[in-house]
């Protein structure tokens, strides 16, 4: 039992991160914009996040410095696409070679310094419940948020008003400008969102998952996280699953390797691709729900006709 | 401006070595596979260039690539910076091998350097550091602080380099366990500090109370830190990231010999070679022992000291080797090709080996 516990504790430390960065841009991409500089703009989150913590000494201040960070490069990102109606796959390329390179030029005084980590919030008689209380009520504040933040994303996306209008404008951006909504507006909005989750996953890996600065330390997981929304077709309880699903089965590589089982390790590795691929392949198979779900303007610059 | 300052030098500079003038300076450059900012492997390479730039100030250029792939892009590096006029380039990496066998081949009158690999040319030297004894006196004091007998081990690649540290490791513990146990997590991966952190939480959740890594980051260290477990560093002394958890650390210290072989091109003496150096000369250093009895820290220095002076071999003969096969003669120490070519386990390692 002590053992399930541990490696359940170890999945959603590894799922976190991929979680956060996936779910914000299940939201851009539901607003039709592609960014594919989620890796960039975690990677800022992380330096950025270490940065301000160690200066400041309190890693509260370090985690919002990692989503103003993700939000300031998402930014150039909208006003590059969205303003200057750059091209968003070459825009969102370039996002991430620059967070790449400005963060290991930043982060550069940073390396070898040990972090502050963002503590645990335990509560008190929740967390005593057997099994799932230490699971579910001692984690740190960013896991809390991203429990929230899928909850949120999709009763928003699928409940309220401003989802329909997010949606609108990602399926037929002329039609939502017909009827009045300011679909560059609604865009800057919701890649500066991205912005802020993926600055936040970032955030995590150098606050909470290993608390430290070390150049790449994201270590492609922006690119995970980017797979994960395609293939969980837009549905951000999905992706969360999805996320949990990768980590998963990582960790349980892990753990048959360490049981000495002699089940070849380059297998292994690759299994969470091929696992978590099939999966979501499966409950996705239905033809017209993924329809359904592709925004039908993602990756298309708007241009009003006047 | 400054970059415009100093283009203009360098083309002022030019005109004045045109004109007859003094010695060229030597350009050393370095290709890394990992970040210089990993603190690990990459970290401690490019410490050594700066002390090369120290200690050769105004005669030697130096230069560096980081990040760069073990692949293609390798081959593109390293032509790229003997195109770029690169005197003597270093490329510090196993899986640079084949790439800088072949530039080498294209570029005559550059002198290049590989480290831990085994093909050689008349431009092409080899270099390497035998990181395996450090792991030997690391396996002498996991075995003696840990409660459980079980070691969690975090490793990269299957490669002999990797697969003679596990050994190393293996043999040293069994003189003080003979039924040490070690369990063995291969991430695939040279720097992935998430990766790293999650092999060692799952190799903590399964018995292990010392963590042992051939990998790069500082990772698997502080959650040893976080947990209350034991480890060692790798590459550079890791002691910030884990004060009440690392007991030592097997430290790299490439400088001594970048020096020296710089200075070597600068002299016009360069030869092709292959050193393999260790302890003795100072290329493995073992971080100050901490977090330990005083009685273990005195057998390891001991330990350390008959590996300096030649008196221990960790590969002495005979050893018996997963299978049941023994190898070696009784009393004499493995030949260096038999290591650097090592694809078979020591008895006692419960793992079966990535082919």
């Amino acid at each position: 039992m002590d053992v399930l516990q541990a490696l359940i504790l170890t999945v959603i430390t590894a799922a976190t991160p991929l979680l956060l960065a996936g779910v914000g841009e299940a939201v851009v991409e539901r607003s039709g914009v592609l960014n594919l500089g989620v890796e960039g703009m975690m990677v800022m989150g992380a330096v950025s996040g270490f940065g301000a913590a160690y200066l400041s000494g309190s890693p509260y201040l370090g985690v919002i410095a990692s989503i103003l960070a993700g939000m300031a490069l998402a930014l150039l990102f909208a006003i590059l696409t969205q303003t200057f109606l750059a091209n968003q796959v070459a825009a969102g390329l370039a996002l991430t070679l620059l967070g790449l390179g400005l963060s290991g030029l930043i982060g550069e005084s940073f390396v070898g310094l040990p972090g502050t980590k963002v503590e645990k919030l335990v509560f008190p008689v929740l967390s005593d419940m057997p099994f799932i209380g230490r699971i579910l009520f001692a984690q740190d504040l960013i896991v809390y948020l991203s429990f929230l933040l899928t909850a949120v994303v999709s009763y928003t996306l699928f409940r309220t008003r401003i989802g329909l209008i997010i949606r609108a404008v990602g399926n037929n951006h002329h039609s939502a400008h017909a009827l009045g909504y300011g679909v560059i507006a609604v865009r800057y909005l919701c890649i500066l969102f991205g912005g802020a989750c993926a600055g936040l996953a970032g955030g995590y890996l150098s606050l909470a998952y290993t608390p430290q600065w070390i150049e790449n330390m994201t270590a492609g997981r922006g690119w995970i996280a980017l797979a994960l929304v395609v293939f969980a077709s837009w549905l951000p309880w999905r992706v969360a699953m999805g996320a949990y699903l990768f980590g998963a089965v990582t960790i349980l590589g892990f753990f048959v390797q360490g049981m000495g089982w002699g089940i070849p390790s380059q297998f292994l590795s690759s299994l969470p691709y091929i696992v978590t691929i099939i999966a979501l392949v499966i409950i996705s198979a239905s033809r017209t729900v993924s329809r359904a779900n592709a925004p039908a303007c993602l990756g298309q610059s708007f241009v009003p006709d006047r | 401006m400054n970059k415009l300052l100093s283009i203009a030098a360098a083309a002022a500079l030019a005109v004045a070595l045109s004109a007859g003038a003094a010695a060229a300076k030597v350009k050393a450059c370095w290709i890394y596979v990992g970040p210089v900012g990993d603190f690990g492997y990459s970290f401690q390479h490019d410490q050594g260039r700066l002390a090369v730039e120290k200690a050769l100030g105004d005669q030697v250029e130096t230069a560096f690539v980081e990040n760069v792939p073990e692949g293609p892009d390798t081959e593109r590096t390293l032509e790229r910076l003997a195109r770029e006029g690169c005197n003597v380039i270093f490329a510090t990496s196993f899986g640079f091998m084949d790439a800088a066998v072949k530039v080498a081949k294209k570029f005559p009158d550059v002198k290049f350097e590989h480290a831990t690999g085994y093909k050689s040319a008349e431009n092409l030297a080899i270099y390497n550091a035998r990181f395996y004894e450090g792991r030997y006196v690391v396996g002498q004091i996991a075995a003696k602080m840990s409660k459980a007998g079980v070691a969690g081990y975090i490793v990269s690649f299957p490669i002999p380099e990797v697969v003679m540290g596990i050994n190393a490791f293996m043999l040293g513990a069994q003189t003080v366990n003979p039924d040490f146990k070690i369990r063995i997590i291969w991430v695939n991966s040279w720097y992935d500090p998430g990766k790293e952190a999650d092999a060692a939480k799952v190799l903590f959740s399964q018995g292990a109370d010392i963590i042992v890594q051939h990998t790069d980051s500082t990772a698997p260290l502080q959650v040893a830190q976080e947990q209350g477990k034991l480890g060692f560093g790798q590459s550079s002394d890791m002691i910030k990231f884990a004060p009440k958890s690392q007991l030592t650390a097997i430290v790299d210290d490439w400088g001594p010999y970048y020096v020296r072989r710089v200075k070597e091109v600068i002299d016009g003496t360069w030869k092709t070679q292959s050193t393999w150096e260790g302890m003795k000369e100072g290329l493995v250093v073992l971080a100050p022992f901490t977090n330990m009895p005083d009685d273990v820290a005195k057998a390891a220095a001991e330990t350390a000291e008959k590996i300096k002076t030649g008196a221990l071999h960790p590969f002495t003969g005979p050893i018996t080797r997963q299978d049941g096969t023994v190898v070696g003669e009784a009393g004499k120490s493995l030949p260096d090709t038999d290591l650097l070519s090592m694809n078979w386990y020591v008895k006692g390692v419960d793992d079966k080996l990535p082919q």
